[in-house]
């Protein structure tokens, strides 16, 4: 490796030019370390395969005929006809499982969209400015921290039950109550996400090159969502992840207290509400759903483990 | 001629994920009793490893001690046993560390901490290390020293806190103190202060010191012997007059005239050292200092020079003779 | 000789922070004095060293005369703009013309951006050019300018060596072609045979944009070497303030003496020959600063008047400064 010392204009030029072979970029790394987790990369292809179940399953069977009642095969175990089985009005739950798996999965991905959006938005204006507004928003999360989720979507969903119009999406038509129930998850589960973006925010804040960016003029949108924001994503993708769980979670409470989506729209929470009745006669009913509803929550838990460690900073494993 | 300590061929090297780190590559030295020895380099050249190797205090693995000896009294410390290592950490050999912040245990009292080791080491029982403790602070300068036994890390500053270093390094009177970078943190008048303790320390107690530092102007002050190291190798070796008045080698003579000087009037510009130190992640070809060096000739590229002596005591690792500019 | 305005004055400039308790109502228990009333002025195209021991408030001075951390009281004026009464367009505007070099080269770039979007987000900020084929012809001069490789515009810090994220750190702050730059210790973090080329290229560069500097060191060494004069602080106030060669060779403060006498000099005869004036004690804290002079705690020359009345700052010999009772 050669090097020459000139001087060109009075001015060094940088000798050893040469870098080490860069090593690999962050993202790389988060891969790499990604992978050494077992159960992480388990939960992953579990999820694939959920989701695929859902989308692709449409293709084998048609919603009418998810919908479709026939009271004379009502709750017929399993069978090659119905590898689920069929439900008290004689709809194939196999069919119900994958429909209701798009609402479900819909629901979960949806509502954790408008809890990033507040939480996010919320947390880093208080962890930037602090002060008065930083109290402010604190104390106004720690309030709705306060009032329990549950309560908030059942007297939610009674006071819009039967009001909303029926909404078109994707080739599907299903229950307006399905957009109310998305912004009531999201707009009672942003709270821990905007306590963790603030608590990132107040320490990321102190860095030099944040005054930095305050010393070259850059105004204070732009240092919370160009210089902070792409150094706290870690946590918000791991919260953001596992969220996903806690929204599919929470539309099955609520549907299976029946204030959720209405029927005749298939979510694998609804489908648990019917089963309530036949626990022991005719386990079908609930089996089914309940797996599916488990294996998501689990797979998406432990992908967001997974992305925990494979985005800690601190981590130093490759 | 009274060694206390020798290390003979000592080769470190780190396996990490990203490849191994040649972090000492063959040096070899000696130490004698009561003389003071600076280890002077920037950082990476491998100086702080090379002490903690020899006092087992490298992480094994990732570390590796490739080859060499430690000798100190018989004993080879790098092949001896934890259990052999901690009967002379402390007591026969000490080491005093460069952030005092992270040095002492936050959660324990300056007494609890004190009294450990003269209890392990000395046998004494609660209330003559107690004593003892007290005594010791006295002498690194501690005055109100009874009250602040009970005191916590945290309640003392930079200063202090490496007084308390210095008297719990000191407590079972070892053969020889170890100092890694101890005043690099601290003010310049609290160095100072702190150098001076050190002096007088040594004058009474009569031990061997190893201070590791990149300040010149302290081994000036402090030492009476100098080995500079660059890319885990030593380059010259010599008594401190003859390091200062007379270098030899490349790497010390550029390291003193890019140094500003308080005590003299600027003449020049500061000459500094084109490129940057190797990241030691290539085995060594040829002389490190080669790529940066104003008197690289085509052997320098090829083979690493080993320490030679030249005349008055003086060892430099180096094919040119710096005064003529040709072949050694 | 000197040109008639100078580029920057400070005139009584106070920085304290309030330390406080309670959430929903704030109490305020008292005050870290960082500064406390200094007053200088830079000419232009001049280095000014501002020299002291941790937690004297250097550091703290050269983010408020920027304008960083917003004065207690006192005021700064550089180029004609007063700094504590800017807002809106005059205040970009200092920032063009004043900027700042960091003293971590690890954290003050972001770990996320290229090195091409730091250095040009002064120029995207003030939309000095149009064109992203501008700016990049920009930053490629940028890094020229400090000895760096062009090719290099795309890689992340954590690519570089701490001397060169120093240079990166150089580069972004004369994006704007600034006449002021503060240098807050910029070269404690490297090492030695860095420095040098470090302290060179700011020299390089001053020489050649007629940049005017506040250099903030601890390492009175190089202060010697790079500034025209020096200002010694201590405890928040400057305790003397006089061309280089004058404050070095005939330091009048007992401070700035003991300060001096404690360097050491790479010269083993002459080191081993020197008295080092030992002060004894620790630096007070800037909470409750001593009364009357904030030195007279450890000052070997201290009289009952240092411990009552704040000395007057005053010319001793000709732009020669010092705030001394028993000088």
């Amino acid at each position: 490796m050669t090097s020459t010392a000139e001087t060109v204009d009075s001015l060094p030029r940088s000798i050893v030019d040469e870098l080490d072979t860069p090593p690999l970029s962050i993202s790389q790394l988060t891969w790499r370390r990604f992978k050494r987790h077992k159960m992480a990369l388990a939960g992953t292809i579990m999820l694939v395969f959920l989701v695929l179940y859902a989308i692709a399953g449409s293709f084998f069977y048609t919603e009418a005929y998810a919908n479709y009642t026939e009271t004379g095969t009502r709750l017929q175990a399993p069978s090659i006809e119905h590898p689920f089985g069929t439900d008290t009005i004689g709809r194939d739950i196999l069919s119900r499982t994958i429909y209701g798996g798009q609402i479900s999965l819909l629901i979960g991905l949806t509502a954790v969209l408008v809890e990033t959006i507040v939480g996010v938005f919320l947390g880093a204006i208080a962890g930037y400015y602090g002060g008065k507004l930083d109290s402010l928003i604190m104390r106004f999360t720690e309030a709705m921290l306060n009032i329990p989720q549950i309560f908030l979507l059942i007297v939610m969903a009674k006071f819009f039950s039967g009001k909303l119009p029926n909404i078109t999406f994707l080739g599907r038509t299903f229950s307006g109550s399905v957009v109310v129930i998305v912004f009531i998850i999201g707009l009672t589960s942003w709270m821990y996400l905007a306590r963790i973006v603030r608590a990132d925010f107040l320490s990321i804040k102190e860095n030099e090159y944040i005054l930095a960016a305050r010393a070259t003029g850059t105004p204070g949108y732009q240092i919370i969502f160009g210089h902070i924001l792409p150094n706290a994503i870690a946590p918000i993708i791991v919260t953001a992840t596992l969220s996903v769980a806690n929204a599919i979670l929470s539309e099955a409470y609520i549907s299976f207290l029946g204030m959720g989506v209405q029927p005749p729209t298939a979510t694998w929470g609804n489908m648990l509400e019917g089963a309530y009745k036949y626990i022991e006669t005719a386990p079908w009913l609930w089996v089914f759903p309940g797996l599916l509803i488990l294996l998501t929550v689990l797979s998406i838990n432990f992908i967001g483990d997974g992305l925990r460690d494979a985005l800690d900073p601190r981590s130093r494993a490759v | 001629m009274d060694t206390v300590l020798q290390v003979n061929d000592l080769v470190v090297h780190f396996l990490t994920p990203e490849g191994t780190v040649y972090a000492v590559n063959g040096i070899s030295f000696s130490l004698d009793h009561s003389e003071t020895l600076a280890v002077v380099g920037e950082s990476g050249c491998g100086k702080s490893v090379t002490m903690l190797s020899i006092l087992g205090l490298v992480p094994i693995p990732p570390g590796q001690i490739v080859k060499g000896n430690a000798m100190y009294q018989e004993m080879d410390l790098l092949h001896s046993t934890e259990a052999q290592l901690e009967l002379i950490r402390g007591k026969e050999i000490s080491m005093i560390f460069q952030d005092p912040m992270t040095s002492l245990n936050p959660v324990l009292t300056i007494k609890k901490q004190i009294t450990e080791s003269l209890q392990r080491h000395m046998g004494l029982d609660m209330e003559k290390a107690t004593q003892q403790a007290i005594a010791l602070l006295n002498q690194v300068g501690l005055s109100d020293a009874q009250q602040r036994l009970n005191d916590y890390p945290h309640q003392f500053s930079g200063g202090m806190r490496q007084r308390v270093m210095i008297a719990m390094a000191l407590a079972c009177m070892p053969r020889i103190l170890i100092a890694d970078e101890p005043t690099t943190a601290l003010d310049v008048t609290i160095q100072a202060q702190i150098v001076e303790l050190v002096i007088a320390l040594r004058e009474r107690l009569g031990m061997a010191m190893i201070w590791i530092t990149h300040d010149l102007g302290v081994v000036a002050g402090l030492a009476d012997r100098v080995i500079v190291m660059y890319a885990g190798c030593i380059v010259e070796e010599a008594p401190v007059t003859q390091v200062y008045e007379n270098p030899r080698h490349p790497y010390t003579m550029a390291l003193l005239a890019a140094l500003p000087r308080a005590d003299r009037r600027r003449n020049q510009r500061l000459k500094s050292i084109p490129g940057a130190p190797p990241t030691l992640h290539a085995e060594l070809r040829g002389c490190p200092f080669a790529p940066r060096c104003d008197f690289a000739i085509d052997h320098c590229w090829f083979e690493n020079p080993s320490l030679q002596t030249i005349p008055s005591e003086h060892k430099i690792a180096c094919w040119v003779d710096v005064q003529t500019g040709k072949a050694r | 000789m000197e040109s008639p305005e100078p580029l920057v004055q400070v005139r009584h400039l106070k920085k304290h922070f309030p330390i406080t308790r309670g959430i929903v109502i704030q109490r305020t228990l008292g005050a870290v004095h960082a500064v406390d009333d200094i007053s200088f002025d830079i000419q232009r195209g001049e280095t000014l060293g501002l020299v002291g021991e941790s937690g004297c408030g250097k550091t703290t001075a050269g983010r408020t005369i920027l304008g960083l951390y917003k004065s207690t009281a006192g005021n700064v004026n550089i180029d004609g703009h007063d700094i504590c009464t800017a807002n809106g367009h005059e205040w970009m505007t200092i920032r063009r013309k004043a900027s700042i070099i960091f003293q971590d080269p690890y954290a003050s770039l972001n770990p996320r951006w290229s090195v091409s979007a730091i250095v040009s987000e002064p120029i995207r900020v003030h939309d000095l050019l149009k064109t992203a084929e501008e700016r990049d012809k920009r930053a490629q001069e940028l890094l020229e300018l400090v000895g760096l490789n062009a090719r290099h515009l795309n890689r992340f810090p954590h690519e570089f060596s701490g001397g060169q994220r120093q240079r990166i750190g150089i580069a972004r702050a004369l994006a704007c072609n600034p006449k002021f730059i503060v240098c807050d210790e910029p070269i404690s973090a490297l090492d030695v045979s860095i420095q040098a080329q470090v302290v060179n290229l700011l020299e390089d560069l001053q020489e050649r944009f007629e940049l005017t500097y506040l250099f903030i060191a601890h390492d009175l060494s190089m202060v010697r070497h790079i500034c025209d004069r020096v200002a010694v602080m201590y405890l928040g106030v400057i305790v003397e303030m006089a061309p280089r060669d004058d404050l070095y060779e005939k330091p009048l403060h007992p401070y700035t003496q003991a300060l001096l006498s404690s360097v050491p000099v790479p010269d083993p005869k002459k080191e081993r020959k020197r008295r080092h004036i030992i002060l004894t004690g620790d630096v007070p804290s800037p909470i409750n600063p001593p009364d009357g002079c904030r030195f007279h705690t450890r000052c070997p020359i201290a009289t009952s008047r240092c411990s009552e009345i704040v000395p007057e700052w005053r010319e001793m010999n000709p732009r020669h400064w010092i705030a001394c009772h028993e000088v």
